[in-house]
């Protein structure tokens, strides 16, 4: 191995990363899914660590869902694109961090759809104001919310309280880390370490004193793929793809799964009970699943948040071994309160796989 | 079980760590020109049997490269030898046949 080309190919990989003044656009999908997730990382950036996050209500979709299912053209995303850049411009900043990774994924196509065709970027501001009369000028610098909290990592361990390690026996967890398929894969250069070796959420990781668990099918897809699961006829393929995962993934016994895109957590926590009702396979320890978190959810346990107030009661896979192995306090009876401290009421509780 | 009107299909990944290649290893002994199939097909396409019964001497030998069975297939061949006179390689299939044969004998 030649040392200096792997470190200069590492390098190609390095993303720019300014430390504050960030213009943040939500999810269309997470804030159901997950819905403390978005809600932490405000809370982390401002609160903790008192960066300028700054979000407006007037965001709409990306239109990312609907291109990938077919439905609508590049030409109308990319306008509802730069409907976003231009309520980022009239905001006053030129950063630009997104939720999702499929948006991520779309505005790094639309930029550099326009970097390669500025006829097209031309004619976008030309619909763009036929449509609305808004301006946009392109963001400076355009990132995903987990390349922040990578940035913004070892500062979230130093104010820690917790770390990713077992308290009876000393050793770090065994996490594996998935990354979205449109972080890098599509726009390798746009993602930190590439599409090969993607370090975004492996850093988050070791900083917080954990282990990555490395296996063969790492970087498979987690089976959601729009046009797999949205269409009902294919789910049985979305659901193969989840099952490859953790067959693969089993014989290193991880302790939890981190995921940095909006679709990968639910449908790797959500197909495990799936599998588990058809194989009667289950890939935790004792009938349990391993349960899979948000890079946010990780991060606020790491900080001393209650799990229930980071919305770990709406995992299907129960989170409780994993608290427990890091010795996080929780209230057993509080999981199903309300933030106004009534009771949200109890989801049945299935056969296959154990939960609480 | 639940009902979700979807279910697991099987994976065809093949795991070359566990792939039985021992009837391979003894064909490429014994009809060493097996190793120059290029898997073009023009012994399928030329095949009586196989607009019948399906019977294909390329996917026969890329599953004895797999180490799957093909004793189903063989059955089918009735050894008229079409494929051996097409062949571009010049691979004496019907004498392949046979041998496979006599190994599962």
């Amino acid at each position: 191995m030649i040392y200096e080309g792997k470190q200069k190919i590492w390098s190609d990989y390095q993303k720019e990363i300014p430390d504050d003044h960030w213009y943040y656009v939500r999810s269309c999908i997470r804030q159901n899914f997950f819905p403390a997730s978005e809600r932490m990382f405000t809370e982390i950036t401002r609160g903790v660590l008192g960066k300028d996050v700054y979000e407006t209500p007037y965001h709409t979709t990306c239109g990312g869902i609907a291109y990938h299912c077919d439905t609508i053209p590049q030409e109308t995303v990319m306008t509802i694109v730069a409907r976003q850049f231009a309520l980022m411009t009239e905001a006053g900043y030129e950063n630009y961090v997104a939720s999702c990774i499929t948006s991520f994924g779309n505005y790094s196509e639309t930029l550099e759809t326009w970097r390669e065709f500025p006829e097209l970027e031309t004619k976008i501001r030309e619909n763009l104001w036929k449509a609305c009369r808004r301006e946009f000028k392109k963001p400076k610098y355009l990132a995903h919310s987990s390349d922040l909290i990578y940035h913004w990592r070892e500062e979230i361990a130093k104010k820690g309280r917790f770390r990713l390690v077992n308290r009876e026996t000393g050793e770090p967890l065994r996490i594996v880390e998935h990354i979205g398929c449109h972080y890098a894969k599509m726009f390798p250069h746009k993602g930190v370490g590439g599409a090969e070796y993607p370090y975004v959420l492996a850093g988050m990781v070791e900083s917080w004193g954990g282990q990555v668990v490395d296996y063969p099918e790492r970087r498979h897809c987690c089976g959601y793929g729009f046009r797999q699961y949205h269409v009902k006829a294919n789910r049985g393929y979305s659901v193969s793809n989840t099952h490859k995962k953790f067959e693969s993934m089993e014989p290193f016994h991880p302790d939890a799964i981190i995921t940095n895109c909006p679709g990968c957590p639910y449908f790797l926590d959500r197909w495990q009970y799936v599998i588990a009702e058809q194989t009667g396979k289950t890939y935790g320890r004792d009938g349990f699943g391993i349960p899979v978190f948000t890079y946010e959810e990780i991060a606020g346990l790491v900080l001393g948040y209650d799990p229930w107030d980071l919305g770990l009661q709406l995992h299907q896979v129960a989170v409780e071994p994993f608290l427990d192995k890091i010795g996080i306090e929780y209230d057993p009876k509080a999981k199903y309160l309300g933030l106004n401290r009534e009771d949200i009421m109890r989801p049945g509780l299935p056969d296959s796989i154990k939960c609480f | 079980m639940a009902d979700f009107g979807f279910k697991l299909s099987k994976s065809s990944t093949l795991d070359l760590d566990r792939t039985d290649t021992r009837v391979y290893d003894i064909l490429c002994k014994t009809d060493p020109d097996i190793r120059t199939c290029m898997a073009c097909g023009s012994c399928s396409a030329s095949c009586t049997a196989a607009p019948f019964c399906g019977m294909s001497m390329r996917k026969v030998i890329l599953a004895l490269q797999r180490g799957q069975d093909v004793r189903p297939m063989l059955g089918k061949c009735m050894l008229c030898g079409k494929c051996t006179m097409v062949c571009p390689r010049g691979i004496n299939t019907r004498h392949l046949i046979l041998s496979i044969c006599k190994y599962y004998d």
